[in-house]
Order: structure tokens, then C-alpha cells, then sequence
């Protein structure tokens, strides 16, 4: 792995140095909690802030004071912090970052509502629908790379999928058949970047980045080739239905947001579970990560490494080319031109931030999803705070992610290395 | 590049047998030769390829000619005329866009044209090219030291930003302030290729991840700057700048044309950074490092230092490319300003093999792509994104030369040398 060999270079990483990950987490959450209290409490305005359980701003609602929220959840995150710069047992620290990510979150948004409702359900259901193409192309890019195949070209395969999914949709006027075509799409995509990086082994990150272009150009070209000039045969693909399970949906909160919704969701959820479930207990996950790993060895016992590259981008081609359906076939009515506009990157930035497990990228995907809703109900409110800055949020924390700042995350060994058979 | 001689070790055929080779005719003796795929012929060859796939990307989607497929069997000849017009149409469009318009050279000739309308096709490709050019050798000079500056985009995000706000904040006089200008926008992509540089040199962290991240990060903040105030044109609603002082702009040669200084200075700094890399003691600590970093440090190399100061000269060149753009052709910010200049970059320093006179020619080739695509949008109606299409086809099998030569059975001779990729990982 090539990080391994610039550390190892650089002499930076001595063992047993007094900032370990456990001080370095409990400095920077002391920090955030700080500014929480101080700067946030110092400028919300001490008004109430209403996180309403309905639709509407009069209905059931969970209420505090503005400036006495933020400064609260503010301490909340100090604490966490120096809990965890005093030491605890090594279960805890997870818990702790997390209760003092959430005191932050928390504080920033009494700031924010003061004065002002925020609907929680909608909220809810706006982060996890657009978390929803992220999580699904996390999940492709974790299959790839945990076999050892770079996928930086999820973005491709979200256009493609899109693309597909609005072609053949219109055509066939059938949102089932939309959704398998773009599966199809984002096979496509999936296959050739297998076929160059396995077969012919070309610089995996060379290819997806090249990949992304010629996606973008495809599609783009057959956009205003077919889809332009007659939107009614090509481009007006049937929107998927919304699935209402009675009883389960009566649920505040909860049940409009997760059993009134439509099938790709709940694909997206089993997935999760499911690709966890395959990873760590069966005999192809186990496969999967040795072929990741160490492909020599892995090799060495009868394992197929290029086959189960091969299965694995492949599959991973159709989940994320069912997350560019959610482009066309959930969110907007049509395919426009570069219409996912970066958002196969974030999901990329979910797979590292959620250290390239299922589980990891579907929290990330979620806490990503939940910055873009934040960001757009602040810019309809009005807030001095810029939306732009909060979409910075995934980029940047992947940053901070990578460079070990915060913890540090770990490719599969082998990710990026072609495997040739001596 | 253990991957490269892993490539030659495991694809390179048996040498020919010498009897059989002697007893060809001279002539089978040179096509052999041509045949034996040396980085020229590939390249022309990804070319010829990438643009037989996009004849059938405009057959395809032409609905006409797709309706005389349908009787094909019936009278094959207006399929075949159908498609060879539209295609030819197209490419003719093409070549009369970047190259020369042979109608606007009789027109010259006659008297009744002016020379300008007969250089604006080659005015065009070289105005398209000159950004290119720099963010090509950004890469490229990234990639000779063992890594892959996917910033370039991002950095030259930044480079326009501080060259235009450089542009129309600071009043200077006419010289001094195109200088100036350009100098920030060197410095902005600087600063920007700094920060992968030091974190990978610092923490190891991978510049492919953080320099992606730092593209959008780049895209946000200039999306977010163009509609501050003193930034946003007071006269205007929409997301556009002020207008760079026409003292800091990048002149233009002649009238009508739009080519400018850009170009100069862009043949200029491929000559610089060609004797940065092959005479400079800087260039051979980047060749050594990105050799083997093992190597170099037990030769006494400061690896770590190498990384930052590499890092720090591409931003500063994808920088100057993001300042040609916004001086030289835009000269105002808009959220598209930068285009998608550094990602074309990529691909130019891929086709021109990773080398500061190819990486120019490599640009030159996609500024005419871009110049003719622009021609064949407006006269024949072939969409744009046709030329992306070309140039991310061309890049595949520049990149993949076991592909070529499997399609065309070449005989790898010199694969070495087309091996442009780098494989790896993160």
C-alpha cells in the first residue's frame, strides 16, 4: 500500500507518542465545544427554538431556548471531551466522539432555529432521501475496493444509471423496467472499468476518472441528440411509487420516514445489511477480504482473485447504477445534463470516511446527507450561514479523515494493485 | 513502476524469429515495423479508433439515418450513404473548426476574404489549448515525481479566483498588473497544491483522496465568493464577477482573433518545466523519488520535502492555467469559469506520456478537438459533449496499450514506453 510506504518514509509516525488518537479526539472535541458555547450561545438569539414533530409549526414539538441550547449542548461536547483526554476504557471513546459530535450538532442547531421551527420529520426524510444515491454508491464502491478494485468511477455509474433509468423508463413506461435498465447502466460503466483495471491493468484511478468523462460525454451527447429535441418519447420517465405499510407508519417520526416511502430505500437498508452480512460471515466475504488483502496468498489457496474482482465491481456496477435511478426516477421527473453534479464523489467520501465497511459508509453517507438538508433549509430561512460551506462539510471531513487528524482510516491493502498471476 | 515491467514481463511475446523476419519482402519488413507499435503509432491509432466509435455514437442517435437501417437489407446503399454523409459532415466540421477552412482560403486567395478569417479555426484550437497546456503539465510534472495530482481542477479554481480579483482590485498600470495577476493566480494554485502536498508528506495521506476532495471544496468556495459583495458585478443579479481591468488582461494578437499571450507564455513554461525536470537539481530529486522513494531517501533525498515542493509547483501550474483562462478568454468569474480545465489536464498529460513537449503537443490536440466540436455544434448540430466523448475514448486507449494492440494485433515491441499508467492505488 502506498501509504504505508510514505509513512514509513517520512518518519512521522513514532509509536507511543503522548498525542495518540484517544487525546488528539478529546483536544478537538473540547475545541468544538468550546466554540459551541461560547461563539454559537454568545450569538443565538435567546428565542425559542421549536423542533416540531408534524408538518406544521403549531403541532407537537420539542422546544428550548435558543441561546440556552446552544451554550447547554455546547458543555455537553466540552465534557465528552475531557472524558475522553481523561482516559477511558478504549469501548467508550466511539460513544464519547459521538455524543460530542451530536452536543455540536445540537448546539449549532438551537443557534440556527432560535426563533424559528424546524420540522423534524421532514428533516428526517429529506436526509435519508438524499443519503439514499450515497449510500448506494458507498456500497459499490465498498465491494470494488474491498476486493481490491479502486472505483473512483461511481460518478459515471450514477449518470449512466440515471441516464438508462429515464431512457428506457419512458420508453417502456414502466418504472421497474427504468430501475433494472439503470442497474444495466451502471454495469456497463462497472464492466468496462473491470475489463481495462483487471484484464488490462491500467491505473485504476486513471480509468474511473476517465470513465466519469466519458459517462458524462455519452450521456450528455445522447441527451441533446434524443432527449432534447422530443422529451415526450425519451425523457418523461414514470416516478416510483411511495409504499405506505399501515399500521408501522403511524409511528412518529419513525414511520412516515421509513415505512412510507418508496422501494429504493428499503433496497438501500437490506443492502446495508445484507453486504455486512456477506463481508463478515461468509465464505465470499471472507474471500473478498482476502483477495483485498493479500491476493498472493489468497491466490495460494485456490481462490479465483480476478473472477471475484470481476463478480464483485460488477455487482457493485448495478447498486450504484440503482442509485442513479434515484436521480430520475425519485427525485426529479427527467434526466438533465451532468445532472449528479458531483454527488458520485460524496459517495466516494462516505466509503473513506466510513473506513470502507457497509455499516461505516451508511452512518457516513447519512451524516452527509443530513449537511445537504441542512444546508437547504438554512438557505431557506434565511441563515447568515452560507449553504456552500456546509456542503464543504463532506470533502472536508473526509480530509481531516484521511489525514489521520481524527483517528485515521485504512484502505484494504491491495485496493488500487492489479493482480497478476506468476 | 513495478506494474509496467510486471506488464512487459508477462505480455511481451517471444522475439520474432530472425529467419522469417529476413526473408519478407521490404515492404511486409515496414509495415512490420509500423505494425510493431511504437508510441506514435498507438496514439494515432486510439485516434482513429475513438473516432469510429463516435461515428456510430452520431449514426446511432440520428434518427434519420436509423430509420434507412431498418430496410437495410431492402437497399443497403442509403443506409450506407446516410451515414457516411452525416458522419463526414461532422468531421469535416471538425477539421474546418481547428485547422483551415478551405472556403475561407479561396476567399483570401481571391481577395474577397480577410487572413483573419482564414487563422481564427487555428486561433481558436491554440486559445482552447493554452489552459490545457498548463494543468497537462501540472499532472504530468506530479506524475514524473510518483504522484497523481487530480487537483488540478481545484487548483485551477483557485488561480482564477486570485488572478481575477488580483485583475480588477488592484489599479495598476498596463505591464505591471497582467504580471501581478498572473503571479497571484501562481499563487493561489500554489497555496492549493500545498495542502495535499504537506498532509501526504506529514501524514501520508493520499493525494488522490485529499486532492478530489479539494476540487469541490474549490467549486464550493468559488460558488459562494462570486456573490459576495466588491466580488458580484454591482450591474448584474446572477452569479458573475466584475470584469477583469483591461490592464491585466492577456492581449490578443490581431482583431477579430482571440488566441493571446496565453499561448506564448504557455510554450515558454513547457520549456522551463522541460529544463526543470532533465537539468535542475529539483528535477532529479523528483525522477529519483518517483523511481523508488527508498532509494532516494537512502541516497539522501528528503522525500518528504520533494512531496510538498512538488506538490506546490503543479498547484502553482494548474494555478497559472486557471489565470490564463480568466485573463486571457473569460475575464470574469463565473461558477464555470475554470471549465473542466483540470480534469482535461489529466487526460492531456496521459496522452502526451507524461512528458512537458508532449504534454504541449497532447493540448494542442484537445484545443482543436474543442475548436472543431464548437464548429460541428453550430453547422452540422452534433452535440458538444461528442469531443469528450473523443477525448476520454482516445485517453482509455492511450492508457490501456494491451487494448490496442489486442484489437489490432501490434506486435509489443516497445511497451515500455506506452505504459502511462501507474497503478498504485491509494
Amino acid at each position: 500500500m502506498a501509504t504505508a510506504t510514505v509513512e514509513d518514509l517520512t518518519e512521522v509516525t513514532a509509536p507511543n507518542r503522548f498525542w495518540d488518537r484517544r487525546r488528539r479526539l478529546g483536544a478537538a472535541l473540547v475545541l468544538l465545544g468550546l466554540v459551541a458555547a461560547a461563539v454559537f450561545g454568545a450569538v443565538a438569539a435567546s428565542e425559542t427554538a421549536r423542533f416540531t414533530l408534524s408538518e406544521n409549526a403549531e403541532g407537537a414539538a420539542l422546544s428550548i431556548n435558543g441561546q440556552f441550547g446552544a451554550i447547554l449542548f455546547g458543555i455537553v461536547t466540552i465534557a465528552a471531551g475531557v472524558t475522553l483526554l481523561a482516559g477511558v476504557a478504549r469501548k467508550w471513546q466511539t460513544t464519547l466522539l459521538g455524543i460530542g459530535i451530536v452536543g455540536f450538532v445540537l448546539s449549532f442547531l438551537c443557534w440556527q432555529v432560535a426563533g424559528k421551527f424546524l420540522p423534524l420529520v421532514d428533516t428526517a426524510s429529506g436526509t435519508l432521501e438524499l443519503a439514499l444515491p450515497l449510500i448506494l454508491g458507498a456500497l459499490a464502491g465498498v465491494l470494488g475496493e474491498r476486493s481490491g478494485v479502486v472505483n473512483v468511477a461511481i460518478e459515471g455509474q450514477f449518470l449512466m444509471g440515471a441516464f438508462f433509468g429515464a431512457l428506457i423508463g419512458t420508453m417502456a413506461t414502466s418504472v421497474w423496467t427504468g430501475l433494472i435498465s439503470a442497474a444495466i447502466g451502471g454495469l456497463l460503466i462497472a464492466a468496462m472499468l473491470a475489463v481495462l483495471a483487471i484484464r488490462f491493468l491500467v491505473d485504476q484511478v486513471v480509468v474511473g476518472i476517465v470513465l466519469n468523462l466519458f459517462a458524462l460525454g455519452v450521456t450528455g451527447f445522447l441527451y441533446e441528440r434524443l432527449m432534447q429535441p422530443d422529451a415526450q418519447t425519451y425523457n418523461t420517465p414514470p416516478q416510483m411509487p411511495s409504499w405506505r405499510i399501515p399500521g408501522l407508519a403511524d409511528v412518529p417520526v419513525i414511520g412516515p420516514v421509513l415505512f412510507d416511502t418508496n422501494l429504493l430505500v428499503w433496497l438501500a437498508l437490506i443492502l446495508v445489511v445484507a453486504v455486512h452480512f456477506g463481508l463478515s460471515r461468509t465464505r465470499w466475504g471472507l474471500r473478498t477480504r482476502a483477495v483485498g488483502e493479500h491476493p498472493t496468498a489468497a491466490d495460494t489457496v485456490g481462490i479465483r482473485v480476478r473472477g471475484l474482482r470481476y463478480l464483485n465491481v460488477l455487482v457493485g456496477g448495478l447498486i450504484a447504477g440503482a442509485g442513479g435511478a434515484y436521480f430520475t426516477l425519485v427525485a426529479t421527473g427527467s434526466f438533465t445534463k451532468n445532472m449528479t453534479s458531483g454527488a458520485g464523489f460524496i459517495a466516494l467520501a462516505a466509503l473513506i470516511f466510513g473506513r470502507w465497511t457497509p455499516f461505516g459508509a451508511f452512518g457516513a453517507a447519512l451524516f452527509f446527507g443530513f449537511a445537504q438538508k441542512l444546508a437547504t433549509y438554512l438557505s431557506a430561512v434565511g441563515s447568515p450561514v452560507p449553504s456552500q460551506f456546509l456542503n464543504m462539510l463532506p470533502y472536508l471531513a473526509t480530509i481531516i479523515a484521511v489525514a489521520g487528524l481524527v483517528g485515521r482510516v485504512r484502505a484494504p491493502a491491495a485496493d488500487g494493485q492489479p493482480y497478476i498471476k506468476s | 513502476m513495478t506494474t509496467d515491467d510486471a506488464v512487459k514481463a508477462t505480455e511481451a511475446p517471444p522475439p520474432p524469429d530472425r529467419r522469417t523476419t529476413e526473408s519478407r519482402s521490404f515492404l511486409r519488413h515496414f509495415l512490420y515495423l509500423i505494425w510493431s507499435a511504437n508510441t506514435v503509432v498507438v496514439t494515432v491509432l486510439s485516434v482513429v479508433l475513438a473516432m469510429i466509435i463516435g461515428a456510430i455514437l452520431i449514426i446511432v442517435s440520428d434518427a434519420d439515418v436509423l430509420a434507412t437501417f431498418a430496410y437495410f437489407t431492402a437497399r443497403p446503399s442509403d443506409a450506407l450513404t446516410g451515414s457516411w454523409d452525416v458522419v463526414s459532415a461532422a468531421y469535416a466540421d471538425l477539421f474546418k473548426g481547428s485547422i483551415a477552412d478551405p472556403e475561407a482560403v479561396t476567399a483570401w486567395l481571391n481577395g474577397t476574404g480577410t487572413w483573419q478569417a482564414v487563422f481564427t479555426p487555428i486561433s481558436e484550437t491554440l486559445t482552447y489549448a493554452a489552459p490545457l497546456v498548463f494543468t497537462g503539465l501540472s499532472v504530468a510534472l506530479a506524475f514524473r515525481g510518483g504522484l497523481f495530482n487530480i487537483g488540478g481542477q481545484g487548483q485551477a479554481v483557485i488561480g482564477c479566483i486570485t488572478a481575477a480579483v488580483a485583475g480588477f482590485a488592484l489599479p495598476l498600470p498596463v505591464v505591471i498588473h497582467v504580471l501581478v495577476a498572473l503571479l497571484a493566480g501562481l499563487v493561489g494554485g500554489a497555496l492549493w497544491g500545498f495542502i495535499p502536498g504537506i498532509l501526504k508528506a506529514r501524514t501520508g495521506a493520499h493525494e488522490v483522496i485529499t486532492t478530489i476532495m479539494l476540487n469541490y471544496t474549490a467549486g464550493l468556495f468559488l460558488t459562494w465568493l462570486i456573490l459576495q459583495n466588491g466580488v458580484q458585478d454591482p450591474n448584474r443579479t446572477d452569479a458573475i464577477s466584475k470584469t477583469v481591468d483591461s490592464s491585466a488582461q492577456l492581449a490578443s494578437f490581431g482583431g477579430a482573433l482571440r488566441v493571446n499571450l496565453g499561448i506564448v507564455l504557455a510554450v515558454l513554461v513547457t520549456a522551463a518545466i522541460a529544463w526543470l525536470l532533465s537539468r535542475s537539481a529539483f528535477g532529479f530529486e523528483v525522477r529519483a523519488v518517483g523511481a523508488n522513494p527508498a532509494a532516494a531517501k537512502t541516497a539522501g533525498i528528503s522525500v518528504a520535502k520533494t512531496y510538498t515542493l512538488l506538490m506546490v509547483v503543479a498547484g502553482a501550474l494548474a494555478g497559472l492555467g486557471g489565470a490564463t483562462q480568466v485573463l486571457g478568454t473569460a475575464h470574469a468569474l463565473t461558477p464555470a469559469v475554470a471549465g473542466n480545465i483540470g480534469f482535461d489536464g489529466l487526460l492531456v498529460a496521459l496522452l502526451g506520456r507524461n512528458r512537458p513537449w508532449g504534454t504541449l503537443l497532447a493540448a494542442i490536440l484537445f484545443g482543436a478537438l474543442r475548436a472543431g466540436g464548437n464548429r460541428m455544434q453550430s453547422f452540422s448540430g452534433i452535440s458538444l459533449e461528442l469531443v469528450t466523448v473523443l477525448q476520454a475514448l482516445i485517453v482509455i486507449f492511450i492508457a490501456a496499450p494491451a487494448l490496442v494492440k489486442t484489437i489490432f494485433h501490434l506486435r509489443a515491441a516497445r511497451a515500455a514506453r506506452l505504459g502511462a499508467s501507474m497503478a498504485k492505488g491509494w
